[in-house]
């Protein structure tokens, strides 16, 4: 789009964001804030402390007779499975324990005290089971099987399970002859790379409040990015209408995946079920956070690349073997998404992918920002940079000379759509001086810089939807009715500026209607994937034209004119042709008295807007081929400047540039504050976190033994990058940069480490003392 | 469980209150008082989300018996805005879109309160090291750090409610 394209007030402009009054004041309600009076109920969960188990007998006679203690609830209250891809749990366990922290009983009780208690009064025998502890392990004939239910689970139809085993997907892609091309590159390299298990570590843990009245209908309050997805799963495995729940959720104190899908709500509404009217509070504790809500999944990657001489790639092989955890309802598609993103960003003409969701007996896998790409980019950007280096090539250059551009054919073989990949990798590299030598600060220390490009397609069904609608009050202010979750991200504040934009109104006339509230809200799928600005916007756009196009012609009809003469400017209504003006007050609700007295015309407005995109096309199930395998990818390149202590081992971020290309960006302000969000957040999943499990015993469950980044940890400078190249079907071009900055971080880390000492780490994080070992292995730094 | 009558200020106001012997500051504050701004984010000392001010020092609320409390005087960050004024640190993170999804954000004012009444103009490490107990997963910290300076060298005047 050309810089003469005038975008209208206030899009693209560094607006306030509209909740940050209420968050500096603690005004601002979470779900927790809530006061339910003296009915109130408390919730605790007996877990699993097996990996895999058979439940032989539960008693739960002693916790019943403790005083206070309400009722508990077992796997026989829970009617069907549950599931978002692929129904493969019970809200509580019926028969079988799959990982240490599955659910098996829960206690209500007056207090949080007395159902701790009670919940240790609970007698249960197990029959222990041999553990599934690794994904390699998992695909193995003899393995145990986890699921020997698999066949039975009603599954998603672009989701293929393998029954009899634990692979509960498997995505291929088969494109040109892989087998056939090795011979004619002048470089092959190969290389294993481990992801281990990471938390969210969302600063508000999970926290549910479930009341079922005497009618049987349930309401839910929660922290959640997904309340229309709730309402619609938890009806499903109560085998009750949609209509007989309620999901209501204000703002979400950090998600990043966490608090999609069902994670523990549904825990909360069968407890709930066995006390009628009394509201029951389910709150993880932080312990609890750490392994018993959705985990990221571990994962195995096998990657192989070969290039020609003239450095172009030629043939990429992929394995993924995913750590999926013992329940893979969602984290199905994360594996589809990691099998048709296989090659990462690069024209490859041939290509072959095997991506297996693996049951084990680890905890659940589920959506976590990046949603699979963080994990495969850690192999793909190292092994680039591996065949860059054999080949003597600049591996800026290289990147250059593969990346995809508009047309380029995609993994699986679909056409890439105009990208400014290009134009992100020049910058980023250019805003670190790529190329460059720079002094360490002091003789034991080494400096070394790496870039790490990226893509990302919003993965989600093929079709789903948001939905909008605008209203309006006496003064022409405005309710914004939106089904999309404020979560930090700032979704509510590019929601007021599109909608402020389409209308022709200010934006402080916007307000958005919440809590969240699927009883009143508008439709949204789930917040997430990165998809609200670009989905979500489309509908308020829309919502928004409906209620303006309304009022003019409403008003063209009072002045006797085409409405197309007509315009809504900062609240007014004007004609071009007659220059006659009038204020929106009052005439949005009460309508305009016929100039001869006859009587009025118009009535409140209200206008709606939907969008679900209706182009993705199914892939075919041998060779993943297809014509339009996703909506489309926010690309983008971030490069590194560090400094290593070969002393400690001690990695410190110097320079980081992040450069995404958004399509347009609503609020440049806020797109930078997710790319500084992500570069941290990334470098912390790199330097710092894993969640260690020990036969299934996760054991640093506390933000001691699981640190994340604080102050300190911080990047000295991140230089952040906006490219535009516009999205056909975003608004104004806008598509998402939530997740996307975060996904280049750990290989950008890991090519600079490598440019520093001369030696690669292949697992995940780069700890100092993993780095430090690394370096006495190698006999020291070049 | 003894129970104790116990009497502190909260944000300018004396309250008197009946409080068990193993009832936590945080509880006190958030569910006998009702002030639902200060935030649980760990019960265990560890995330800073339930930072208030005792007689001036951050503390955090979950590992503070409310019985410690008995005189003291506590600001939460619903005693920041004075009248009808915004802290220039409330101000200056708003200006500089320093919060995000703003759990984080009040036990952040209060250690940034703190650290400005005894060191009006800190460094960046000084900044740094001051926060470091408050975890946030959302922005990054770069913009909280920025938005402290800003508001240690005076902030924007314009800070009405």
């Amino acid at each position: 789009m050309t810089e003469a394209y005038k975008l209208p007030a206030p899009i693209g402009e560094k607006v306030t964001r509209v909740d940050a009054l209420v968050k500096v004041t603690g005004e601002a309600k979470f779900a927790d804030d809530f006061k339910f009076g003296s009915d109130l109920l408390y919730g605790r969960i007996v877990r699993s402390p097996h990996p895999h188990a058979l439940i032989e007998r539960i008693d739960a006679g002693k916790a019943l007779a403790l005083p206070g203690v309400k009722a508990v609830v077992t796997g026989e209250d829970t009617t069907n499975r549950i599931g978002l891809y692929l129904k493969d749990r019970y809200t509580f366990c019926r028969d079988r324990v799959r990982y240490v922290g599955d659910p098996v009983a829960g206690v209500i009780a007056t207090s949080v005290d007395i159902a701790e208690a009670g919940c240790k009064l609970i007698e249960i025998e197990y029959q222990m089971l041999e553990p599934v502890l690794d994904p390699l392990q998992g695909i193995q004939e003899d393995a145990p099987l986890i699921h020997p239910e698999l066949g039975e689970y009603p599954v998603a139809d672009f989701i293929f399970p393998k029954p009899g085993t634990n692979i509960s997907n498997h995505f291929k892609v088969r494109k040109g002859d892989v087998e056939g091309t090795w011979s004619d590159c002048e470089v092959i390299v190969e290389r294993s790379f481990r992801v281990p298990h990471i938390q969210h570590a969302p600063i508000e843990p999970h926290v549910a409040i479930a009341q079922v009245d005497h009618t049987g209908r349930i309401t839910l309050w929660g922290s959640s990015q997904s309340p229309f997805a709730q309402r619609n799963l938890i009806a499903e495995s109560l085998g009750i209408s949609q209509r007989e729940v309620r999901v209501i959720s204000p703002y979400v104190g950090g998600g990043f995946g966490s608090k999609a899908g069902v994670s523990m709500e549904a825990l909360a509404v069968v407890m709930a079920q066995a006390v009628p009217g009394h509201p029951v509070k389910l709150r993880l504790t932080r312990e609890e956070e750490f392994f018993c809500a959705f985990v990221r999944q571990g994962l195995v990657a096998k990657i192989k690349v070969g290039a020609a001489n003239n450095g172009k790639l030629l043939a990429m092989k992929t394995e993924y073997y995913w750590d999926a955890g013992a329940y893979t309802e969602y984290g199905v598609n994360i594996t589809r998404a990691a099998g048709y993103s296989s090659t990462g960003p690069y024209e490859v003409p041939n290509v072959w992918c095997d991506s297996y969701c693996v049951y084990t007996n680890h905890p659940v896998g589920g959506p976590m920002r990046g949603f699979g790409m963080p994990e495969i980019h850690w192999g793909i950007e190292q092994v680039m940079d591996i065949v860059a280096e054999e080949l003597q090539m600049d591996k800026v250059e290289f990147r250059l000379k593969n990346c995809l551009r508009a047309g380029s054919s995609t993994a699986t073989g679909s056409e890439m759509h105009p990208t400014g990949l290009k134009e992100c990798i020049t910058k980023s590299a250019q805003a670190i001086q790529w190329g460059t030598e720079e002094t360490a600060s002091a003789p034991h220390k080494r400096r070394g810089k790496g870039v790490a490009i990226m893509w990302k397609a919003p993965a989600m069904p093929p079709n789903a939807g948001s939905s909008a609608w605008v209203r309006f009050n006496e003064d022409a202010t405005i309710s914004l009715g939106i089904g999309g979750q404020e979560l930090g991200q700032g979704s509510h504040t590019v929601a007021a500026q599109m909608a402020a934009a389409t209308l022709g109104v200010p934006m402080d006339w916007i307000h958005i209607s919440g809590p969240l509230d699927t009883e009143y809200s508008p439709y949204e799928w789930q917040t997430v994937a990165s998809r609200l600005t670009w989905s979500m916007g489309n509908a308020i756009v829309e919502a928004a034209q409906d209620a303006r196009e309304q009022i003019l012609d409403l008003v063209a009809q009072q002045w006797g004119e085409d409405p197309q003469n007509l315009d809504i400017k900062d609240g007014l209504v004007l004609s071009y042709r007659s220059e006659q003006v009038l204020p929106l007050q009052n005439l949005v609700v009460y309508g305009l008295p016929k100039p001869d007295g006859s009587g009025w015309r118009g009535g409140p407005i209200i206008g709606h807007g939907n969008f679900m995109p209706t182009y993705v096309t199914s892939l075919d199930v041998e060779t993943g081929q297809g014509e339009r395998a996703v909506v489309h990818f926010t690309t983008g390149c971030q490069a590194v400047d560090l400094e290593v202590d070969t002393e400690t081992g001690q990695i410190r971020l110097l320079r980081v540039a992040s450069a995404f290309d958004v399509g347009r960006a609503i609020n440049p302000d806020q797109v930078r504050a997710q790319m500084e969000g992500g570069v941290v957040q990334g470098a912390s999943t790199t330097i710092l976190e894993r969640l260690q499990l020990v036969d299934g015993v996760p054991i640093n469950p506390s933000f001691v033994d699981y640190r994340i980044a604080s102050t300190v940890d911080a990047p000295e400078e991140i230089i952040t990058i906006i490219v535009e190249v516009p999205q056909d079907d975003g608004p104004w071009g806008a598509r998402g940069i939530g997740e996307h900055s975060m996904v280049p971080t750990a290989p950008a880390i890991a090519n600079a480490l490598a440019d520093a000492l001369g030696l690669r780490i292949l697992d995940l994080p780069l700890t100092a003392e993993k780095v430090f070992f690394a370096l006495q292995e190698k006999g020291g730094a070049t | 469980m003894a129970k104790h009558f116990i009497s502190l200020t909260v944000n300018g106001v004396r309250e008197y209150v009946e409080v068990p012997s193993n009832m936590t500051l945080l509880a006190l504050l958030r569910e006998r008082l009702g002030l639902t701004g200060i935030k649980d984010g760990c019960s265990a000392g560890e995330c800073g989300a339930c930072t208030v001010l005792m007689n001036f020092e951050p503390v955090n609320a979950c590992l503070t018996l409310a019985v410690e409390a008995e005189d003291a005087v506590i600001l939460t960050v619903e005693g920041l805005a004075q009248d009808n004024r915004l802290d220039p640190v409330q101000k200056a993170i708003i200006d500089h879109g320093a919060t995000q999804c703003g759990f984080c954000t009040p036990g952040i004012l209060l250690s940034a309160r703190a650290l400005l009444d005894r060191n009006p103009s800190p460094s960046e490490w000084e900044i740094k090291d001051a926060l470091r107990g408050n975890l946030c997963r959302c922005t990054g910290y770069v913009r909280i750090i920025r938005a402290i300076q800003e508001a240690a060298s005076g902030g924007s005047d314009d800070r009405s409610l």
